[in-house]
């Protein structure tokens, strides 16, 4: 990993009047890294998560960005097309309802081929070849480019999503419950796909779950949320083999009863 | 032989004799005069007044008559005119309280002070053709009670005074209220403008909408607080002269609908309010216009936009039926450059087409 | 009742009103491509059949000017002549169908043959003015994209076209980009007229008045048809010469003749058609030795 992070989180706190959504919540991530955030539903995480990819204005703290050129940008004082154009080159977000994050009316093929015209390419048969390219790394047969993610499966429709979001080589991505509405045997494929990519490109990712096996198998280090607070972070080995906080004794005493 | 299309000129002259002629009908009949208009289809003038935003009574019969009962092509007749007039200035703001009332029901209270009046109304009559309206047969006139004078207390203001329903709010001392006919529309609107846009917007379309949202389409509780029919006085601020001066009187429909709201994470617990005015007399424009108000509060309110009445864009952007027909009726303008341009096209995907296959049984052909 | 219910101000609307809408016009100009809001009268005539060129045209046009007006190419279509018709009866204007003749031109639906030349305004009229309106219904969504350059989801378009039809299938009011920045609708048009709004050197000014915009592309500036580098723009041809100048090269109507499919191919512009045959060119219709040109 490289001598200076990639993002540098200090203070970052959400309210909705006196309601706490997240509070005072500071890290760095690092090249390469994949950070889990974990908690029940109503923690914060996914306040957490959309104040961090700025799809949510925080109402105090800060978030600095490594560019690609090296300086850190602060992203909240970005003007709106920074940021947009940051979020469709740089970033990714894959949501977990893979309708909110795909065109459902246009074809496959230029679901994943938007970000390359969006960023100026204009060969139809690069695009298309490139397209092709990322289908078969998310194991989405060639011959169904042209069908729309409608006739797609759960299963199917997200690994689009993810090929839709790494075609740009973004060198972060959010990721908010990435294999939430699935079933069992369609999560495991998904993840390993998922741990493949982010180490095949030296990815680094925020992930939201609910669910430690997710955290588990994908992360380098996890950070547990309970009303809005941070309550412990470290490496998710050391975390869910040996947790601190009650909270977290108990969360992981309720995942190994399964 | 083709022979060019030619005398467009003529053939508009001759068009515009004929609707002439038809709309004149048979010439053994008495001709409609604006009075008997203006006197006799009242509702009709109102809509046109109301759906113009232009009030007179007089130019809006004038547009029934000449638009052979068409409304919406009167309502574009007056709104053309309307639209060529000078601006001088905005009235200060109508008040309803001080209504001259002619009618006034709420259906929230049993009685209430100034009581119920029902006024010159559909409601409770059977709906039996009349034999007696075949010809002209005498009226006798109304009843009628001398006005004790006193304004008739609003609904809304018996809640307000118990804190039970949001207040009217207050708006900036600058504050100048909209005017949707002399700037750009955009989007999202001021609540002001929104209203303007309702209040000449089309009973149909706002009709269809208020009901779709009785139906579960982005329901709001409604009940009706209160509507009143009856004459405002119109007054303007003259800066020469220090004092509003009255320009004179209209009638007006207003409805107030009462609506409930649990509170959210912005406002507490407390009836909301719904509004709707139109000129003349009009009930169903006027509570159509009052839910489809409330319903197009929901994002200032914290409430989830599931619904077309609680979309601002849609609704706004196709409520205003001269803009609607006209884009409508377009469509039996010529396109025929258009068209021939997907002519050409379609012809050429079908060849290709057919290439193929042509040439896929060549192959098989060959194959064997 | 006023007697002097229909008098009206030179060219109908009210000197506020077109000083308002010049001012849209000269925004427009400044910032080619951009779609400018105005605040749209009501006209009298119906939304959709020409209101936000006939407020342009109103606005700009002066007792000197000389206007032709044309629809679908030709000046003796119905609304082509109402429109006129309404100028003459409104400002008293000389109005005229030769293109070369004109100082203004209001039209619907094509961009006239012949060359436009400096000091001539064409006035299109526009029904949906956003280029991006079948992608992005949503008008504050669009004028987002708009300001922020984000432009992707138009060639989107163009890649399912392609992806699903082997070529590019749009035919009309074919998006075009403006001075390279702003995705503009050039009204729809036949996409065989875009290469004639490219380094024009007349003023174009387009009206669209129900949805209350005016944008323009100044002389002698870029407008480039979006397509791709393997697929690129390519305008419509056709086999056949006007049966009745004869021209080549040009926009054609197609003619039904008869219902056994026999049918003929003339020019959509009339006077570019008229002009030729005043100066003696022939096409096969009218050809003396009909046999021959059988």
């Amino acid at each position: 990993m490289s001598e200076t992070p990639l993002l540098k989180v200090s203070g970052v706190s959400k309210f909705y009047g006196s309601r706490i959504g997240c509070q005072d919540v500071s890290f760095d991530l690092w090249p390469g890294e994949v950070l889990a955030i974990v908690g029940e539903s109503g923690s914060g995480k996914t306040t957490l998560l959309n104040c961090l990819s700025t799809r949510l204005m925080p109402s105090a703290g800060s978030v600095e960005y490594r560019m690609r050129d090296g300086n850190f940008r602060d992203l909240y004082h970005m003007s709106e097309a920074e940021r947009r154009f940051l979020m469709r080159t740089d970033w990714g977000f894959v949501h977990q309802n893979p309708a909110d994050g795909l065109r459902m009316t246009v074809s496959a093929g230029a679901n994943v081929g938007e970000r390359l015209m969006a960023v100026g390419d204009r060969h139809y048969g690069k695009i298309r070849e490139t397209a092709t390219d990322w289908l078969g790394r998310v194991e989405i047969s060639a011959d169904r480019i042209d069908d729309q993610p409608r006739a797609f499966s759960g299963g199917m429709r997200q690994r689009l999503q993810i090929a839709r979001n790494l075609v740009t080589g973004p060198r972060l991505v959010f990721m908010d419950e990435p294999t939430g509405g699935l079933d069992v045997s369609v999560q495991a494929r998904l993840l390993d796909l998922v741990r493949g990519l982010v180490n095949d490109l030296g990815l680094s990712a925020i992930v939201v779950t609910h669910d430690l096996a997710v955290a588990r198998l994908l992360s380098h280090r996890m950070m547990v949320m309970k009303d809005g607070h941070v309550i412990e972070q470290g490496l998710t080995d050391r975390v869910l083999d040996d947790p601190r906080e009650p909270y977290t004794q108990l969360l992981v005493s309720s995942i190994l009863q399964v | 032989m083709y022979v060019a299309v030619k005398g467009g000129e003529a053939a508009i002259t001759n068009a515009h004799a004929l609707l002439a002629d038809r709309r004149r009908g048979d010439r053994s009949l008495p001709a409609l005069t604006i009075e008997q208009i203006a006197e006799q289809l009242g509702l009709a003038v109102d809509r046109v007044m109301a759906e113009a935003s232009l009030y007179d009574r007089s130019l809006a019969a004038l547009a029934v008559r000449q638009s052979r009962g068409d409304l919406i092509e009167a309502i574009f007749l007056l709104r053309a005119y309307r639209t060529t007039l000078p601006r001088f200035g905005s009235s200060v703001p109508v008040d309803t309280a001080a209504m001259k009332v002619e009618r006034r029901v709420s259906a929230t209270y049993k009685d209430l002070p100034g009581g119920q009046l029902l006024g010159p109304t559909f409601d409770y009559t059977h709906r039996l053709l009349d034999p007696s309206l075949l010809t002209d047969e005498a009226i006798a006139d109304p009843a009628r009670k001398e006005a004790s004078g006193d304004e008739i207390m609003r609904v809304s203001d018996i809640l307000a005074h118990e804190g039970l329903i949001e207040p009217d709010g207050d708006l900036p001392d600058d504050h100048a209220a909209g005017d949707l006919t002399r700037e750009p529309l955009e989007f999202p609107m001021g609540r002001d403008l929104r209203l303007q846009a309702l209040a000449r917007g089309d009973e149909g379309f706002l009709l269809a909408l208020g009901y779709s949202t009785q139906r579960g389409y982005g329901r709001n509780h409604p009940f009706v607080g209160e509507i009143r029919i009856g004459e405002v006085e119109v007054e303007m601020d003259m800066p020469e002269l220090g004092f509003p001066v009255s320009l004179g009187r209209i009638q007006l429909t207003e409805c107030q609908m009462i609506n409930q709201f649990k509170g959210s994470s912005i406002a507490p617990p407390q009836f909301t309010r719904g509004y709707g005015l139109v000129f003349g007399q009009s009930e169903r424009k006027a509570m159509s216009m009052s839910l489809v108000d409330r319903a197009l509060r929901a994002e200032e309110l914290g409430e989830d936009i599931t619904a077309p009445a609680q979309d601002e864009e849609f609704v706004i952007s196709h409520s205003d039926n001269v803009q609607a027909t006209g884009f409508v009726e377009h469509l039996k303008l010529p396109h025929y450059v258009d068209f021939q341009a997907e002519l050409a096209m379609v012809r050429k995907m079908r060849a290709d087409i057919e290439a193929t296959r042509h040439a896929d049984t060549e192959m098989k052909d060959a194959a064997e | 009742m006023s007697a002097d219910l229909a008098t009206y101000n030179f060219a109908y609307l009210d000197e506020q009103t077109k000083r308002m809408i010049r001012r849209a016009i000269l925004k427009a100009i400044a910032i080619p491509g951009y779609q400018v809001p105005f605040a749209s009268r009501e006209m009298p005539m119906p939304y959709g059949w020409g209101t936000g060129g006939v407020q342009v045209t109103a606005a700009i046009i002066g007792p000197d000017d000389v206007l032709k007006v044309i629809d679908q190419g030709a000046d003796d279509t119905t609304n082509a002549v109402s429109i006129r018709a309404f100028f003459q009866k409104v400002a008293s204007v000389a109005v005229t169908t030769h293109t070369k003749d004109a100082t203004i031109i209001q039209t619907r639906h094509r961009i006239p043959e012949q060359k436009l030349t400096e000091g001539q305004v064409l006035v299109y009229q526009v029904p949906i003015p956003e280029p991006l309106r079948f992608l992005e219904p949503r008008e504050t969504e669009t004028r987002k994209m708009h300001a922020l350059e984000e432009y992707g989801l138009m060639h989107v378009k163009l890649y399912e076209d392609i992806a699903h039809n082997g070529r590019i299938s749009k035919t009309y009011a074919y998006p075009v980009k403006v001075d390279g920045r702003y995705v503009m609708d050039p009204s729809p048009t036949p996409k065989f007229d875009n290469p004639k709004m490219h380094m024009s050197d007349a003023l174009q000014l387009f009206g669209a008045g129900r949805e209350k915009r005016i944008y323009a592309v100044p002389p002698h500036t870029e407008v480039v048809s979006l397509d791709f580098e393997d697929h690129p723009f390519e305008i419509q041809t056709f086999e056949q010469d006007c049966a009745l100048c004869g021209a080549h090269g040009v926009y054609l109507d197609e003619v039904v003749l008869d219902d056994q499919g026999g049918r003929m191919f003339v020019c959509s512009d009339t006077d570019h058609c008229e002009d030729r045959r005043d100066h003696g060119h022939v096409g096969e219709m009218l050809a003396p030795n009909k046999e021959a040109a059988e």
